[in-house]
Parts: C-alpha cells; structure tokens; sequence
C-alpha cells in the first residue's frame, strides 16, 4: 500500500476564483481550519477574464434601482427558469457583497460624488454594474486574493504561522471526492507540479470549479474549465441541473486562430458598433423576433438616432439579447454571407473617431492591436459567436448552496438554477460573491453542527489513486490513444453537434460518438513521469470533460422547447410546461441518467412583482391563479 | 500560409537542461504560444508549460523569448523572420521545476510581507467615498496581471541570488506605492506603520537603481518606475533625507 | 560571475543573454554622448575665454560670478576675487549635480558607465550589489536641492536671453540668431527642469488626496505630461547647452559673426 501525503481540514474549498475565494474567506471569518485549491497559480483564475462589472443594484447613479428591479431582470434573462429563491438572494445580498469589497482595498471606478460608479449593460433596466473599467474580474480576483492574504497575516501575527487556518494549494487538482456513510470525508488530488497525491481529510467541500468550456472548440474559456466540480459532484451522487443551457457569447474574435474565442466585450456595440455580413448590409434589422418588435428599431435611422436620444427612439437590434445575436450571425455564416474567416464584420470604425474609439474601449484597441494586428480604429472586427458560460449546474439549496450530498456545497458557475436558461452580463461575478459567501456559511454550519467526523476508507483511497494513474498504463494496448488528439474530437463533436443551433438528430449522432469517444478514452497513454506532466493532466481532466458533455447532450435532447442558452432548430418555440420542469442528471454505474423534476414554485409576493401580462408568456394559466391581478388585488 | 518554425527550447529540471531544437509547424496569425502548444501535442506531450488565458490577462505564461522576458501568448510570431531561430527559455531568475515552468514561490512570500490594506475604522461597508482622481494611480497599479516579469528581469535579484531575502522587487514595491497612495488606506492611524518606512527598511526600495527594466518588460504597460517607484524615493526622502521637511512640523496629506 | 542566473536551481543556461537583438547598442550611444559631452563641457571649463560675445554670455559661464569675469556682462560679482580659475568650475558643479541625480541620467550612466546592467536581461558583470543603499549613492537622494539650485540658475540663464534682446551697445529691441539660441536653451532647460520626478513630487505627488488641492492637482497633471518626457528633454537641453556655449565661443572668438535679424 502507497503512502501519500495528507492533511485535515474543517473545510477545503476546490476552486480559487471568485467564489472559491469569497467561500474560504467566509470559512476562515467562521473559525473553519480551511484549504484553498488551484488548478493553476494562486490570482490566475478565469474570474479575472470578465470585463464589465458586477451586477448589484446599490442605485448609485439611479436612485430607483433596487433588488426588485434586479430581481425582476435577472428572471427575465433566464427566461423565468431561474430558481426563484437564488435569484432573490442575489438582488438582496449583491450590494452589500460589493460593499465589503471596499473595505478589502477594491477600488472601482467612481462617481462624482465619490460613490461606486455603475454602467448599463444588456438586459439590466438601470446602470447597474460596478466596475473597473474593463478589468472589473482582476480587480474581484485580487482584491479576494489579498483579503486572503491579509488573513493569512492574522494567523501569522497570533500563530507565527501564515497557514495556520488558511492554506492555498497551488497548481493541485482534486480527482476524486471520498465519502463515508453517505457524506463527504475528503478528497483525492495531486500536485500538478511534482505529481505526488493527497489526500484530504475533510467533513466538507466547497465545489468553485467554473465552468465547461473546453469541451468546446470555439470558448472564451481557459484550459481549466474542463467541469471539473461538474463532474465530482456528479460522481459523488449530487445531481446537475440545467446542463442543456449553454451560453454563446455572440461576438468572440474569429481571426487569427491563436485567438479563436476571445472575448469582444458587449460595451463595442453598446457604443455604436455595428454587424454587417459580406455584402456590407446591417443584418440584424432581419432578425428581430415578434416579441421585441416594439423594443427595437426596424430602420437605420431610429437605430442610429437613439444613442443620443435614447428615449424617443427604439434600440438598435445589435443589442437584442446574446442569444438572438449570437444565432443572427451563426444564420449569416450559414447562409454563405460571413467574413473570409467565418464571422461577421463587427464595425465600430465607421461610426466613432479613432480618439473616440481608444478612450471608450481602450481595452479592446489593445486587443486587436497586439493579438490581431488589427486597428479597430481603421478597420473593422471578425467575430463569430463562442463558447461562453454554462448556466447549469450542481443542483444546491439556495441558503446554504448545500448539493444532494451532506457536506458537499457547490458556488459560482458549477452551481446551477441562479441564472436559468440564460445569464445577464454582470450577474456572474455578483453570484460568485453571494453564493460563494453563503457556501462557506453552510459549509460552517454543517461542520459546526456535525457530531462526529466521518472517517476515510482505505480502499477509496487506494482506488482513486489507481485510477488517477491509468493513464500511464495504457490500456488493453491495442490501440493507443493521444489525450490532445481525443481532446481535439471531443471539441469538434460538442461544438458541431450540441453546439448552438441543436437538431434531435445531430444530438443522437453526438452521443453515438461520444460513447465512441468514452470507450476510447480509456486506451488513452501518456509519456514521461508524474512530475509536471500536461498529457497526464489533459488525460484525467478528458475523463471530467466527456461525462459531463454526456450530460449536456442527454439534457439538450430531452428539452424539446427552445429556450435561452438552448436553440433547437426542430422545436424552436417556447413552450410554458417546459418552464415548469428541470432535467436533472445524475450518474448510474457508467453512464449518465436524466429524469424530469418539477420546477418549485415561485413564491406569492415575488410573483406579484411582476404583471400578468408579462407573466403569461411564460407561465401556464394555473400557475398564475394567485397571482394579485387574479385575486382583484391592486398592484 | 503555414510553415515550418524553428524553434530551441529550453529543456530540463533543476538538475540540468538543455536547449533543444525541434521544428513545429507555424501559421498565419499565431503566437509563441501556439507553436509551443503544438510542439506539446505532436512531439513532446510531457513539456511542461504554464498557460491559462492566452488573452494576455491573467500572466500566466511568462517566458523568455529570444532572451526577453514576454508573454507567450502576446507574442506575434510575425515579428520573427520565418528562417529565424526562435529560442524558449524559463525565466531565468527563478528555481526551474520542469521545461518553461519556473517556482515563483518568492514572489508568494514577499506578497504576505507587505502589510495589506487597513480599513478606516470609522466607515461602515457602503460610506466609502473616494474621488476617481484619487483613486487614478493605485488603479494603475491594479491593472498588474502578476505576470512576473518584472521581477524576472530586475537585475537587482536576477543577477544576485543573494539580495533576494531584502528585496521585494518591484511588483511588491508598486502594491506598496499602490496602498501608500490609496486615499483611505489607515495603516498609519490605525498602527501607526509607515509604508515608506517599510517599503525603505524591509522591502528594500534603496536596492533600486531605477534601470527601468521593469517598465520595459511589462506587458499591462505600467509606468511602474516613473509612477510608483520613483514617488516611493521621493516620499521616503520626505520622511527620511529632506532636512528642512523633517524640520517642519508634520503636515496632513 | 556571480551567485545571479546560475545560482543553484536556476535553469541551467550558461550564456549572459539570449537576446539577439543589438543590446548593446542604447548604451553604447548613451555612453559616448555622455563622454563626448563630459569631455566638451571640460575643455570648456578650463579655457576661462571666450564665453561673452556681447550681448550673449556662454550658459557655462552665467552668471558672472567672479571678478575675472568679463567687464561688462552686468552681473555682480558675488564671488569676490580670490577665485582665479575660470568660474564655469563653480557654476557648472549645480547644472552638473542636478543632472547626476537626476533619475533619468541615474538610469542612462548606470546602464551606460557601470553595466548595472547594461541592458535588460543582461547579466551584469558585478560580484555583489547594494543599490543606492549606501554612501555615495545615498547622496543621489539630495536630488531635490539640485532642483531648487536648477530653477535659479533657469532664472538667471532666462534672463541671458532677455538681454539678448539688445545689440552690442546695449541698445534694447534687436536680436540675432544668438538671441533665438539662448532663448531655444533657456526654454529647454526649463522643460527639463520642470519635467523632473523631484518637481513631480513636490508640486503635488505628494499628495493623496488631490480633490482637496485641485491646483495643486492641476499643476500635478502638467507636470505629469513633461515627466513622460524627461529622458527627450534631458537630451535635448544637455546637446543644446553644449551648442549655445558654442555658438557664443565661435561668435566671441571671432570665428563666426552672429547674424543679426534686426
């Protein structure tokens, strides 16, 4: 028997991005013993990718914002799919979450009167989103990365240990969770810098893993969102919900390949950018759905008038919801009008000064400049929709973000139900910071109210370390395997077949092939040792990958409606029973089980924020009959 | 359109290494990064290398390219000449562990010596208020990917190994400027430690020669010796060196 | 070389640099601009002749402080008249403090003289390093004195130029190509002087709070977009002070004749 090296824990945290780090800091605040893990170094984590801000409705620069707005926005964007009670925690608890970021040493852009500044930002009824600039996610993940630290100095002032009670492992990925009795007991994991295994003692676990990107080829995502914590909690019998919506940004760069995916921030078209296909022609006026008809502009001319007088005139249909966007240009590309690398003609130089340009999006001058060699000031962008965030999840109760697991608690973009079938801009760091801080409350909770401790098996130890190293083993041999080649397939087969416009018949072809890809998968060989080893690591991170594409292909063909972050080109209507079911997954012996489960309903006085004009489109009658307007009450 | 690139990449762990040449497909519009991953996937699957978002935002990919410190993803091989021969090295002035990945753990530690922001006491969450142009330059200082190629190229520490234990370099140098500048930052009332004093005595701001390598290298193109490290010496001469300062009575900033 | 890029654990890389590019080029040119100026500036100072052509004075030898300074260029002689070397010694040691302090020309000669280091990830060729942690470099902080010391010497050398106004009796409302070289030289050293990081500091960097001092701020903000330009004024100033003195030597010398505008 192998001996690893190990440590106990009250708490360990998987996951050091926004959520991860709100929910260990919370841990630490509440007395837990707590641990940090990273994939990748500590401040490096894909949080710092986002750009526009965070959503929470402080009613800075208008005054009438407040957590019912927002609340009200946020289950419009999810197409009411959201699970209520998350999405009310979020408006109440985002401003104070924001708030305390200050005493952290953020420093967010301000007003003139010296408060947090906010900006507008697709689907939010006020300017809303707290921001640095367009660096909003690096100033999250370090203002949290230094509130750690200034932790870590506590300790060390009173214990002469800086780890004494918060510890981050860097560069360590978890492979397996272990259980004792039902509950969570540990984790499994190994330090990607030398390969040497660990084992966690620990009576919970906070899954922050993000998302799952990489499963598919065009993403804005980095290499570690593989669905990792998808794929524990799966494993260790908690269930996922929501996996079938999958957000598509519509304007990722298409061109040059390096950067295939990279985001172009919305903030370019809410500023006069305009689509245009092949021939030079402004598409988008082709692709307003009846619903927004009376919202948006149907001629140039308005479009154009109401950057300046927004009141009188209606939007221009660039900005219509990422969804209709990002399948507009998918159509053009189709129908053989898209640019010579595959996208459509994204054009903020025809319509501002090149000063103009550089002061409003300085950012993404850079960007193009440095990484495309392109001057968005003379020219205009390639872009083409991409791969962007997964608005499922581990399925957790709302206060406590507690899965289906005792002692397994999931935050960030691994949870799902906050944001239903598709997420505003901006909401996604609010939610890190909300729920990461509720899961290490619950988490402490847990532990505090826990009796005794569970105790790990041997044997599940030595069983997660025998399969971490199969791959060196390779297989039956017959056939050997390249993780990056399996890898390459598994993109082309998820962004080809489930990708964003989905046909019941492309779906069975895809989980014909990722079954193919699953049994392959475990002939897959790897060389060298365990120190460093990036093959290594793709090929454990492929196992993640390919259950949970499993999963969201299972998902994607079961929901026969379309709806947000899911297009199907065979059902492409709205349907309001759908709105009423979720479709959880879980794991049975090899292969993922997906089951219909009711939809818990909207509590009254929340339903009564909205009117019932609005409530009809997505809910069915039944559903409405406490609603104020039924009941002759006043609004 | 495509070619074949010519690359000489350093190769090894803390035992030794070498530099090794190999020949990697190359196509229009990639960077350093690509060529490397595709090196990764067709003829070394075990070369280890850092990387998270190839957009140039979280600083991961610090190599030296060419014998200049830079990130791989932000590096153009159109800059290169398609016969020329591409070296990737490690940076150099940290320990290796494998290939291009290099044991930034000094930087980790000198990060916990600097003493984090101290919250007014008097303001609750929420009654913050600071104006942008006070707030300008310690954002400039946010903007800071943690790439580390500030502190790779710093003579101060890559030529003298032994300097390391007094020196911060100036990534943390700058998070002092950044905190000494923050307008509501309360160490002093709150402890009364003086960041210059620190910055000066315990994260040796004297070893600085404003070379301004630092500057050169960074890839967020921050003014780091003409906006934080060079107002970090003329505050510590206010405080320490300035005999008609010191002679004044103490005056608020 | 020392315990640097092949201290222990180090990736093991035996060259100084990898760089291919001409390194070495920056600091070679800086080095012999700065030697070529040194050696002209000296030769300068001893020579006592030929710096009053009037109405111009040689910026090296104003203000006339010594009574062998040349009748007639209407200065006072605060000096007295033991000194009897050439007065540019005694003027010359402010310019030349403020420019030895200064944290462009730090940076140039560091670079340049001392290879500390010669150029960015370039190893440099010293055993061990102590910054300006210690005596003499410590003195580089008194910086700020040489800058109260430069906006003097500004004054008087802004005041050669007025009076360069005149002809060679005196008589006001005239000038020459002489007069345009002091004023060029004049304006220069004050971009150069005002752009520095001391000036910076003290004019409001200092400050955390500069929405309580909002003229300070705004001083702050000009001086800020000088100081992007220090290291361009530095050259331009230190190159055309050469030639001024110059100008007025080849004037006063006889060998050129100053070209009078009106």
């Amino acid at each position: 028997m192998t001996e690893f090296e190990r440590h106990a824990y009250d708490v360990v945290v998987i996951g050091a991005g926004g959520a991860g780090l709100r929910a260990a800091i919370e841990a630490r605040q509440r007395g837990l013993r707590t641990a940090v893990v990273c994939k990748s170094l500590f401040g490096k984590a894909h949080t710092v990718m986002a750009e526009g801000g965070i959503a929470a409705a402080m009613g800075n620069v208008n005054a009438r914002d407040n957590w019912q707005v927002h609340f009200r926005d946020t289950m419009r964007g999810g197409k009411f799919l959201n699970h209520w009670r998350m999405a009310e925690l979020h408006a109440k608890e985002a401003p104070e979450r924001v708030w305390e970021l200050e005493t952290y040493g953020a420093l967010f852009d301000r007003t003139p009167d010296g408060k947090i500044s906010q900006r507008n930002f697709g689907g939010h009824e006020y300017p809303r989103l707290a921001h640095v600039g367009d660096r909003t996610g690096l100033e999250l993940i370090r203002t949290l990365q230094q509130k750690i630290v200034s932790l870590q100095q506590e300790d060390f002032k009173e214990t002469g240990d800086y780890e004494a009670n918060l510890k981050v492992f860097a560069e360590f990925t978890v492979t397996d969770l272990l259980k004792s009795d039902g509950r969570i007991a540990g984790a499994f994991g190994y330090w990607r810098e030398s390969g040497r295994f660990v084992v966690f003692e620990a009576p919970a676990v906070v899954l922050a893993t993000g998302g799952i990107g990489k499963s598919f080829k065009v993403t804005s995502n980095s290499w570690e969102y593989t669905g990792d914590g998808h794929a524990l909690a799966l494993r260790a019998g908690a269930s996922l919900i929501n996996m079938e919506f999958v957000q598509f940004h519509p304007t990722g760069m298409v061109w040059p390949p390096s950067v295939k995916g990279i985001l172009v921030t919305e903030s370019v078209r809410g500023d006069g950018g305009v689509l245009r296909n092949s021939e030079g022609r402004r598409f988008m006026f082709d692709y307003i759905p009846e619903v927004f008809k009376d919202k948006y502009a149907d001629n140039e001319a308005e479009a154009d008038r109401w950057y300046t007088d927004p009141d009188n005139n209606r939007r221009p249909p660039e900005l219509l919801p990422r969804d209709e966007v990002a399948r507009a240009i998918n159509a053009e590309v189709k129908a053989g009008r898209g640019s010579p690398h595959g996208g459509v003609f994204l054009d903020v130089s025809s319509r501002l000064s090149a000063e103009e340009i550089k002061r409003r999006l300085p950012s993404m001058y850079h960007q193009f400049k440095e990484l495309a060699d392109v001057d968005i000031t003379a020219e205009p962008m390639e872009v083409g929709p991409t791969c962007h965030y997964v608005m499922g999840g581990v399925e957790v109760d709302p206060d406590s973000a507690q899965s289906r697991v005792p002692g397994l608690f999931a935050a960030g973009e691994v949870a799902g139900g906050m944001h239903g079938s598709n997420r505003l801009g901006g909401n996604s760091l609010s939610d890190l910071l909300v729920f990461g801080r509720r899961a290490g409350l619950g988490a402490a909770d847990y532990v505090a109210a826990l009796g005794s401790r569970p105790s790990l098996s041997e044997e599940d130890v030595q069983a997660a370390a025998r399969l971490a190293v199969l791959p060196f083993e390779g297989g039956d041999g017959e056939t050997q395997e390249n993780p990056y080649a399996l890898h390459g397939e598994l993109q082309q087969v998820m962004n080809d077949l489930v990708g964003i416009i989905r046909k019941g018949e492309e779906m069975k072809l895809a989980l014909t092939k990722l079954d193919e890809l699953k049994r392959r998968a475990k002939n897959v060989v790897v060389e060298g040792h365990r120190q460093y080893n990036p093959g290594w690591h793709l090929a454990l991170d492929l196992r993640n990958m390919l259950l949970v594409s499993e999963c969201v292909a299972k998902a994607a063909l079961q929901r026969t409606e379309s709806r947000g972050g899911h297009t199907r080109d065979d059902y492409p209507q709205m349907e309001a029973d759908w709105r009423r079911k979720l479709l959880p997954c879980t794991v049975e012996d090899d292969g993922i089980t997906v089951t219909e489960q009711p939809q818990p309903a909207m509590r009254g006085d929340l339903l009564d924020l909205f009117e019932y004009d609005e409530l009809q489109k997505y809910f069915t009658p039944e559903e409405l009959e406490s609603h104020r307007a039924r009941l002759g009450k006043e609004s | 359109m495509g070619y074949q690139a010519h690359l000489r990449v350093w190769r090894g762990d803390a035992e030794g290494g070498e530099l090794r040449d190999f020949t990697v497909e190359a196509n229009e519009g990639e960077v350093v990064l690509d060529i490397i991953h595709r090196l990764q996937a067709t003829q070394c699957s075990d070369l280890a290398v850092r990387w998270n978002c190839k957009a140039g935002k979280c600083g991961s990919c610090s190599a030296e390219i060419n014998g200049r410190p830079r990130l791989m993803c932000m590096t153009r091989m159109s800059i290169f000449e398609p016969d020329e021969v591409i070296t990737v090295t490690p940076i150099r002035t940290f320990p290796v562990i494998k290939d291009l990945v290099t044991d930034v753990s000094y930087n980790y530690q000198k990060a916990r010596e600097v003493p984090s922001f101290s919250p007014p006491k008097d303001l609750q969450p929420g009654e913050y208020r600071m104006q942008q142009q006070d707030v300008n330059r310690s954002q400039e200082f946010r903007k800071c990917i943690e790439c580390f190629l500030c502190q790779n190229v710093c003579h101060v520490i890559r030529d003298h190994e032994d300097n390391k234990a007094n020196f911060a370099g100036p990534r943390f140098l700058m998070r002092i400027a950044e905190l000494e500048m923050h307008p509501l930052d309360s160490l002093e009332e709150n402890t009364g430690a003086d960041r210059t004093a620190v910055a000066q005595s315990d994260h040796g701001l004297g070893f600085c020669n404003i070379t301004k390598c630092c500057t050169e290298v960074c890839p967020e193109n921050i003014k780091i010796t003409d906006n934080a490290l060079i107002p970090m010496k003329e505050r510590v001469v206010d405080r320490k060196y300035d005999p008609i300062l010191r002679l004044l009575p103490w005056r608020k900033r | 070389m020392t315990a640097g890029i092949s201290a222990p654990g180090r990736p093991s890389i035996r060259a100084r640099t990898l760089r291919t590019d001409r390194w070495w080029l920056a600091p070679a040119v800086t080095a012999a601009s700065l030697f070529a100026f040194v050696v002209y500036a000296t030769i300068r100072a001893f020579w006592n002749g030929a710096y009053y052509a009037p109405p111009y004075i040689s910026p090296f030898y104003s203000p006339c402080i010594a009574t062998n300074c040349v009748p007639g260029s209407e200065t006072i002689y605060i000096f007295g008249d033991w000194w009897k070397l050439s007065p540019a010694l005694i003027i010359l040691i402010f310019p030349l403090g403020f420019r030895l302090t200064c944290y462009y020309y730090r940076k140039a000669y560091y670079r340049s003289f001392w290879a500390s280091p010669p150029a960015c990830a370039v190893s440099e060729p010293h055993r061990s390093y102590t910054g300006e942690r210690r005596f003499p470099l410590i003195l580089q902080n008194i910086h700020r004195y040489f800058f109260y010391f430069g906006l003097i010497f500004n004054v008087i050398l802004t005041y050669d130029a007025v009076i360069a106004f005149r002809d060679a009796d005196g008589d006001w409302g005239h000038a020459g190509l002489g007069t345009l070289v002091l004023l060029v030289n004049a304006a220069l050293l004050w971009l150069y002087s005002l752009s520095c990081h001391s000036c910076r500091h003290i004019v409001g960097g200092r400050l955390n709070h500069f929405s309580r001092h909002p003229v300070r701020y705004r001083m702050w903000t000009f001086v800020s977009r000088l100081n992007a330009r220090h290291m361009l004024y530095a050259w331009l100033s230190l190159f055309w002070v050469a030639f001024a003195d110059l100008y007025v030597a080849m004037v006063a010398s006889g060998t050129i004749s100053d070209l009078r505008f009106f």
